[in-house]
């Protein structure tokens, strides 16, 4: 194998890895949204549905985004840019949400509506961009248009698969071990640590393009 | 051949018992119903009625009366619970969290037929089971609400209200609602309860959890007193909004309270004689994590 193809390679299985932490976090979050809420909405059944229903929603429009964006120039600096806004946009649901929910549980009394209103103000931004990785992270594996369905498979796999564990880990073990802020806060270090990397290692790729071509 | 006939006898065996238990009757299902959150089950065991939740055994019923007396208190908690009523001898008004079979409500608008009762239920169809199967009942003075506990106490602090006695019943011992547990929902108890006012809490004394509840009420009440009751590991938490002094309860107290409670199925005197003080006997260490609404895996902790 080439030095080329390898590195190549190695790229590769961080885009993947990439994508597993984004599956990861998205379902750690979710997970924690029932207990974020429950002082203020309670827990009854209509909190789950108004946690799911903005996740959806949210990760459809950012599917459909990220889909969009990887149309203009895409790039392993962008994608990591897109890590690292997504964990910014995380930090609210740590350090404002209980005056974010105090507000709308004053302003709206049908705790189903409050409980809706208050999933959009902390989860729907941040779940957007979230979303946005998937279709983006495609674009960045895609070399033909004959692999493209078994790349979008494997991505599914893999983020996916990063899903099932947050969802395991965070309601079985972090819930137990860690405050909620401090699983949120941890989601989003190693979000934006993962899109520092990223950026990192694209420019290091650019710098060495540019020495090659220049030798 | 052999092997066959002793088949055969075994299975006629078994239809024989199965058809003996059937008919013997053991319980009568009344009503079955999946709610929301659970299963609910009415069962009729000759004059005794019983509400379950989830599985037909006797770990999950929740209220428990004789159509023929329903005065009588059947279940041991229940009676445990009435000895808020040493703290507070004339509650005027009463929140209780978690309805069951209205069991308690009942018992206390005969008591106190004046006093003004709030009943919160989660799941609207026990309230409905309660009242087409329980003769629970509903007056001017008994009001019952669908709602979650923990919003229904924020939005009655808004109001400015308050209540004498708070009896927080909202655990079955399947599920916890974790948010019932944590030292943000227990500060926001105490200060829906009025001056002379007493939280009773009906909860566990098995697994992990009963150092971590312990505590978090230690944080918020100080010292509280509690009675247990060890067969079916059911404690009740006494904690008052001042610090009450318990040996000013005096006997003539606590001879009214034994007559009146005695139509009840209540000895309030054993009840008296076996409530312990956490200042005495502190029995959890005392570096117990708290509970919060920031970490709050009460199910977890309960399954340990």
């Amino acid at each position: 194998m080439t030095k080329s193809a390898k590195e190549y390679n190695l790229q590769n299985y961080f885009i993947y890895l990439l994508a597993l932490s984004s599956g990861f976090c998205i379902m750690g979050v979710e997970l924690l949204a029932g207990r974020i809420l429950a002082p203020f909405f309670g827990s009854s059944v209509h909190i789950w549905g108004s946690i799911i229903t903005v996740f959806m929603l949210s990760l459809s429009l950012g599917y459909l985004l990220g889909g969009k964006l990887s149309t203009r120039s895409a790039s392993l600096q962008h994608f990591g840019v897109i890590f690292i806004v997504a964990a910014l946009m995380l930090l609210p649901i740590a350090n404002m949400s209980p005056w974010l929910m105090e507000i709308i549980f004053l302003a709206i009394e049908d705790a189903r509506y409050g409980s809706l209103a208050a999933s959009m103000a902390l989860f729907f931004i941040p779940t957007i961009f979230l979303g946005m990785l998937s279709p983006y992270a495609v674009r960045l594996l895609v070399k033909s248009s004959h692999e493209s369905g078994q790349v979008a498979g494997k991505l599914y796999f893999v983020s996916t698969l990063g899903s099932a564990l947050g969802t395991i880990m965070t309601s079985f073990y972090l819930v137990l071990w860690f405050n909620i802020n401090q699983i949120i806060y941890s989601f989003c270090s190693l979000l934006a640590c993962l899109g520092v990397f990223a950026v990192l290692l694209s420019k290091s790729k650019l710098r060495n393009k540019i020495a090659a071509s220049h030798a | 051949m052999h092997k066959s006939v002793s088949s055969y006898a075994l299975l006629i065996m078994i239809c024989a018992i199965s058809v003996f238990m059937s008919t013997t009757g053991y319980a009568q299902v009344v009503h079955n119903e999946k709610s929301l959150y659970r299963n609910i089950l009415v069962e009729d065991e000759g004059d005794l009625r019983c509400l379950k939740f989830n599985v037909r055994s006797s770990k999950t019923q929740q209220s428990c009366y004789f159509k023929s007396q329903p005065q009588t208190l059947v279940f041991n908690y229940t009676k445990l619970l009435m000895s808020g009523l040493l703290f507070n001898p004339e509650p005027k008004r009463v929140l209780i969290v978690g309805l069951g079979g209205g069991t308690m409500s009942n018992a206390l608008t005969q008591l106190f037929p004046k006093a003004k009762i709030d009943n919160i239920e989660i799941d609207e169809a026990v309230i409905k089971v309660a009242r087409r199967y329980f003769s629970f009942v509903e007056n001017n003075n008994i009001r019952t609400l669908n709602q979650d506990g923990r919003i229904f106490i924020k939005r009655a602090l808004l109001k400015k209200q308050s209540y004498d006695w708070i009896i927080l019943d909202a655990f079955n011992g399947d599920y916890i609602p974790e948010h019932l547990l944590t030292k943000e929902f227990l500060q926001e108890t105490k200060q829906l309860l009025s001056d002379n006012g007493i939280l009773t809490a009906n909860t566990f004394s098995l697994s992990q959890l009963y150092a971590h509840e312990s505590a978090t009420y230690k944080a918020v009440f100080g010292d509280f007193y509690q009675v247990m009751h060890q067969k079916n590991s059911n404690r009740i938490i006494l904690a008052t909004k001042r610090n009450t002094n318990f040996n000013r309860i005096n006997s003539t107290q606590i001879n009214h309270l034994q007559s009146k409670l005695k139509p009840y199925n209540v000895d309030i005197k054993q009840v008296f004689s076996k409530i312990t003080y956490t200042k005495n006997n502190q029995d959890w260490p005392e570096n117990t994590r708290i509970l919060t609404d920031q970490f709050s895996p009460a199910n977890l902790l309960n399954s340990h």
